[in-house]
């Protein structure tokens, strides 16, 4: 009996079993040359974009924005002005986890172009991200990352740390590039809950990469500027949960205020804005009905008092 | 090697080298049960699993070469991710991942010097009961659609015959549970049998309860917890069973005699009521049954 592997071993990212020169019977333990799929066996590594980028390059997120460049002269301009862009997403640090919450719009030049896009999603069972930037893009990332966490997760037996999967998005971003220099920018803010330390996280991202660790709370998108400046002010360390949700939706309101391309809750439409939650018991998105209560409190404050709750001029004692 | 071997010798010598192989081990389990389907190994280690997700409603279990299942473990996964990923989540079927599986494997067996010592089911629920499929793929690429249960691997086809007694459709995990135990223990009935123990089994479901992804492992305090339901359920068969048979005998008692054939069995008369009548199912008395 022969040794069970001959001397031509598949290489692993090769689609097709390794070449066997010629000879046709004595292969190793890849399946050779059976099509396409002979590709994956024998994988090294557990990533998924990885593979991918072996593969079939094509399916990564970002290697199919047009070589060629987007054509030159306002034409070009138009079409990203053009493409859906989605608007403002706000994260805060609450007790024991942390909160993201995402308006509702997305915009096309002055057009609404949608009215109920959700830009908040889980990534997996103890993390959360949200995204601003081109609509299509952002999708397209946040998927490849969801599968790229849980392919990782059934390959290795054991989830990634919250860094990891934080590090892991910002290679995602990298690899957006080419696109993000066409115009197709995709910036995603992600969240999660490190149970080593008991709290919840946030990490922000250029569009490069990163990550950078914010602490407390963060915005971005086109209304995060005031999304911000509201939440300095309502913002405290460790709040319930459910004071930190009111306070999103305070600081959404107040981005939709003063940034066109941020949507406000739709009283009539009953659409508002996305709000999850993610602490040791896992990602929870809020329900319709939670999210309208929650928005029906900040708007019936705001019939008083339009600009919202006002902090105190001076710290007390 | 010789210059030449002639194709039939070749594949029969393959074929009866994955068969010892995998006869070798221990044989595994996968059934359905009312809530979904159940796949139990006898299984020591807790870091190398046989029974592992391959996607939402899909899973995985092996015997055999420990290595060379991981292996397409590994690639059944990858294959599941890119086609959930490319397409939607709900395009990802067991059919085609063990279409996947034959035509690898049928590869590796014609192909390849030595076949991999391997035996693979893929299971898959559906939105109802009826909807739930099972799929065994053999080292050599043979694919079979398994209606309701099958065994694998080692002593499969003692297994099985005792597996199809107990299995009928609808059974409640519990009673999934115990059928699996009593099917895995089938082999060395009637000599020593092997205590249960928790640390000993990997047991895994997919359950249609759940979201998004349907596979669990149970193990730990919830596999005790189901493993004392087994021994109670059956506990309580046997007690039953032994109450059965002295109701027989209390009434075949009070019954006018009838001339008796030579070969009548036990006895049966006033003092037959309270004896142990030796079913074989339990040591008599208040010791609680060893069934499994």
């Amino acid at each position: 009996m022969g040794s069970y592997f001959d001397g031509s071993q598949s290489d692993p990212f090769r689609p097709f079993g390794g070449e066997d020169g010629g000879s046709g019977r004595m292969r190793g333990a890849g399946v050779p040359g059976s099509g396409p799929a002979a590709g994956f066996m024998d994988r090294q590594g557990s990533s998924f974009a990885d593979f991918l980028a072996s593969y079939s390059p094509d399916l990564l997120p970002g290697r199919m924005a047009p070589s060629s460049g987007v054509p030159a002269g306002d034409a070009g301009g138009q079409v990203l002005r053009d493409l859906p862009h989605a608007t403002t997403i706000v994260a805060a640090t609450c007790e024991h986890g942390v909160v993201l919450a995402g308006d509702r719009r997305a915009t096309s030049g002055s057009m609404i172009a949608k009215r109920d896009v959700d830009k908040v999603f889980r990534s997996d069972e103890y993390s959360a991200i949200g995204y601003s930037g081109t609509g299509s893009m952002g999708m397209d990332v946040i998927r490849a990352f969801q599968v790229e966490l849980e392919h990782y997760e059934k390959m290795e037996g054991r989830s990634l740390s919250l860094e990891g999967k934080a590090n892991r998005l910002a290679w995602m971003v990298r690899g957006n590039l080419a696109a993000a220099m066409q115009g197709f920018i995709v910036v995603p803010l992600f969240v999660g809950y490190d149970e080593d330390v008991d709290r919840g996280r946030i990490f922000s991202y250029d569009p490069l990469g990163g990550p950078y660790e914010e602490h407390r709370f963060y915005s971005i998108g086109s209304g995060s500027v005031f999304a911000r400046g509201s939440l300095k002010k309502l913002f405290s360390d460790d709040m319930p949960a459910r004071d930190a949700v009111l306070a999103c939706v305070q600081a959404l309101y107040d981005a939709a205020d003063d940034d066109s391309a941020t949507g406000g809750p739709d009283l009539t439409r009953r659409i508002f804005p996305v709000i999850a939650t993610v602490t040791a018991d896992g990602y929870r998105r809020l329900s319709e009905a939670e999210s309208e209560d929650y928005a029906e409190q900040v708007v019936q404050g705001r019939m008083s008092a339009p600009d919202g709750p006002q902090a105190p001029l001076r710290n007390a004692g | 090697m010789p210059f030449y071997v002639s194709p039939e010798q070749s594949m029969r010598d393959k074929a009866d080298y994955a068969r010892k192989g995998i006869a070798r081990g221990r044989s595994c389990v996968a059934l359905k049960y009312a809530g979904g389907i159940l796949m139990v190994a006898p299984n020591p280690s807790r870091a190398l699993h046989k029974i592992s997700e391959i996607y939402d409603r899909i899973a995985f279990a092996a015997v055999g070469r420990y290595n060379e299942y991981e292996n397409l473990r590994k690639a059944g996964v990858t294959y599941a991710d890119i086609t959930g990923y490319q397409y939607d989540r709900v395009d990802v079927t067991a059919r085609g991942i063990a279409n996947w599986y034959a035509q690898a494997l049928g590869t590796i067996f014609t192909e390849s010097n030595k076949p991999f010592e391997v035996e693979i089911v893929v299971a898959e629920i559906g939105r109802q009961s009826s909807d739930d499929q099972i799929y065994r793929i053999t080292f050599d690429g043979s694919v079979s659609d398994e209606p309701g249960f099958v065994a694998f691997g080692g002593q499969a086809d003692q297994v099985s015959t005792a597996l199809k007694e107990r299995y009928r459709d609808g059974l409640s995990l519990a009673e999934a549970f115990g059928a699996a135990l009593a099917a895995l223990a089938a082999p060395s009935n009637g000599e020593q049998r092997p205590d249960v123990v928790a640390a000993q089994l990997e047991v895994a479901v997919l359950d249609r309860a759940r979201d998004h992804r349907t596979f669990r492992r149970i193990r730990a305090a919830r596999l005790e917890e189901l493993i004392g339901e087994v021994r109670a359920a059956d506990q309580k068969a046997a007690e039953a069973a032994k109450a059965a048979e002295e109701a027989e005998a209390a009434e075949a008692a009070q019954t006018p005699a009838e001339p008796e054939s030579a070969d009548s069995g036990p006895s049966v008369g006033p003092d037959a009521a309270g004896t142990d009548r030796g079913s074989g199912l339990d040591d008599g008395g208040d010791t609680p049954s060893s069934p499994l």
